[in-house]
């Protein structure tokens, strides 16, 4: 990493630590919201960024671990385990989602999630005697952990931090390791990284499976973050927001999904000035960064600081894999 | 037995606006490798074009041709040359990205400059119950196959019989191929553009009288063609009209007979059966992939 962007991380660390002091508790629910969706994102740019499988099935994964957790914790379940049991199911569910991903590409995975995330959306609502339905799951407590209560604001914003911070360490030991370095072989080229002896079967299985957990335990978190949950909080809408924010922050950059959740959760509050009309500018920026930086935010900043030391440009990071001969 | 000629008959109805739907979005998948996450979008907007022009005073004939000029121009030719184009040196997945941007673009929009509430469409035909071997058949249904039917002839003769649709056929199979016949694919490639911006106007005016115009309309109706498209066979024109078909037959069987609660959910499944089992659709054809 370069002098500028560990300098860059240590301000935005120390941003995360001192800014919700400042804030009143709206403000500091918004910085707790982006911390639990960057979660998800993290898991889903496992899938998306690095392993390049395209996924759109992320919200329906946080609305099984979100479901879950308010599921058992009523049962007496202390909130850690439901927590580790959200991420398990999901990475299960998520495994077995991956077998589909072992026979088609692309396209179809994207619309094989996508039948998968509305499915789900139906199972939780219409199941009443499970999910109580439309009317959703109300009044789910703060956990409590070795006798230190989040029940404040504040107290849940560093909960949500904390655990971001220490999924993002243990997803970053794991991508330096050859997990990580299969991952990128099976998005650059999967026949290639066959021939040179990857398993692809089953990193693709690990690829799906992990980016599945982490969603679930980014459900998890926001279960009790929101404490009241629906199934439309996890319909269609939200994987492709997720996806969104995979892509707008850079897609294979380590930390694209922490911008990415921060632009898709601030924005929004931002441009309320504009009352209706933020979806549509939202909409519009997203457009244009495409059609500009197909690599996001992050891809832009270092195409910009590469011109500055006017060094030969490396080729960037493709993303998503090249297109298919028609 | 009457109630199933009922259903057939809505059935076949609702299956071949879908197939309209899917068609265009195979047709430009086969050219230029757009996914068009906002073809539900696509159909959902021409309903607000005829509704703006009948609020300016047009008859409804005139308002349906403004309707079908201005798809051509905002659908057809300004998505091609807004989106598409700057888009397609950086490869499929972005496009996708900035074609579900422009879902949401569209969708907000017309909530946001025309209406949040469902509008009342007026119908093609006057609505009149036939009684047909004892069934009892809306005239609206028989007009919408009627139509349907009748545009998908249409594009099989432009396809199959003109000299220009062989020549779409061949940009779709074979561009580099085309290019040497002297084939001028870039056109070409435009005209299917165009071809789905009407395929999209005739769907929507068909489907508005039933479903109401609402800026969400989009997502049921986007879904069903993807899926269409994808059951029958993504790179085949044929497959898209037969997907269409299944999935509207199968979509009011199985909320009569099965369960309403999860009528959406069939078609979900039949497609999680038809990818693991025949990944390129029923009638498609396998596609390679270069090293």
């Amino acid at each position: 990493m370069s002098r500028f962007g560990a300098a860059a991380l240590a301000a935005a660390a120390l941003a995360a630590v001192t800014v919700p002091f400042l804030l009143k508790s709206y403000g500091i629910y918004l910085l707790s919201m982006w911390a639990v969706l960057a979660v998800a994102a993290i898991g889903l740019n496992l899938t998306l960024g690095y392993a390049g499988q395209i996924s759109l099935a992320q919200g329906a994964f946080v609305g099984i671990g979100a479901y879950c957790v308010a599921l058992l914790v009523p049962l007496g379940v202390p909130y850690p385990a439901a927590l580790v049991c959200s991420a398990l199911l999901c990475f299960g569910i998520g495994w077995i989602l991956g077998y589909p991903a072992l026979r088609v590409q692309h396209h179809y995975l994207a619309f094989v999630t996508l039948a998968f995330t509305t499915l789900v959306f139906l199972v939780m609502r219409n199941e009443e005697w499970l999910t109580n339905g439309i009317y959703g799951i109300n009044a789910i407590p703060r956990p409590v952990l070795f006798g230190w209560s989040t029940g404040k604001p504040l107290q849940f914003y560093f909960f949500s931090l904390g655990s971001l911070a220490t999924i993002a360490a243990a997803v970053g030991w794991m991508l330096r390791s050859p997990w990580g370095r299969a991952f990128v072989a099976l998005r650059e080229n999967p026949i290639r990284a066959l021939s040179l002896g990857v398993d692809t079967r089953r990193y693709t299985l690990i690829a799906f499976a992990l980016g599945a957990g982490l969603g679930g335990l980014s459900g998890a978190l926001y279960a009790p973050l929101v404490q009241f949950i629906e199934p439309n909080s996890f319909a269609l809408g939200l994987s492709l927001n997720l996806l969104l924010m995979v892509i707008v922050g850079g897609s294979g950059y380590f930390f694209g999904p922490f911008v990415g959740a921060l632009i898709a959760v601030l924005l929004p509050e931002w441009t309320r000035i504009t009352e209706g009309y933020y979806l549509i500018a939202y909409a519009v920026i997203v457009m244009v960064l495409m059609a500009v930086c197909p690599t996001g935010v992050l891809g832009l900043i270092e195409r910009a600081s590469r011109a500055m030391r006017r060094r030969p440009v490396q080729t960037p990071v493709p993303l998503g894999g090249e297109r298919t001969e028609p | 037995m009457t109630s199933l000629i009922q259903l057939l008959v809505s059935g076949f109805a609702t299956g071949a606006i879908y197939a309209l739907i899917a068609v265009g979005f195979t047709l430009l998948w086969q050219t230029s490798q757009t996914i068009n996450f906002a073809q539900g979008e696509f159909v959902m907007l021409p309903a607000f074009f005829v509704l703006v022009a009948m609020n300016l005073g047009a008859p409804f004939w005139l308002a349906a041709l403004i309707c079908l000029a201005l798809s051509v121009l905002v659908l057809g030719l300004l998505f091609k040359l807004v989106i598409v184009d700057p888009m397609l040196k950086q490869g499929v997945l972005p496009l996708v990205i900035s074609t579900i941007a422009l879902s949401l673009f569209l969708k907000e929009s017309v909530k946001n400059f025309y209406a949040s509430q469902a509008q009342p469409f007026p119908t093609l035909v006057p609505a009149i119950d036939l009684r047909i071997l004892g069934a009892v058949v809306s005239t609206q249904s028989l007009a919408v196959l009627a139509v349907a039917i009748a545009t998908v002839g249409a594009l099989h003769l432009l396809l199959n019989k003109t000299r220009l649709g062989r020549s779409m056929q061949a940009t779709a199979q074979n561009p580099a191929l085309a290019i040497i016949l002297g084939i001028p694919v870039r056109r070409m490639v435009l005209y299917t553009f165009l071809l789905n911006a009407v395929l999209v106007a005739i769907a929507s005016i068909l489907v508005s009288p039933i479903y109401l115009a609402k800026f969400t309309n989009g997502e049921t109706l986007g879904l069903a063609a993807f899926l269409a498209a994808i059951i029958g066979g993504f790179n085949q024109v044929r497959g898209a009209i037969l997907g269409g078909v299944i999935l509207g037959v199968l979509d009011n069987l199985s909320a009569a007979y099965v369960s309403s609660q999860y009528r959406g959910a069939f078609p979900l499944l039949i497609l999680i059966v038809v990818i693991l089992i025949r990944p390129q659709g029923l009638l498609g054809r396998v596609e390679e992939r270069t090293v």
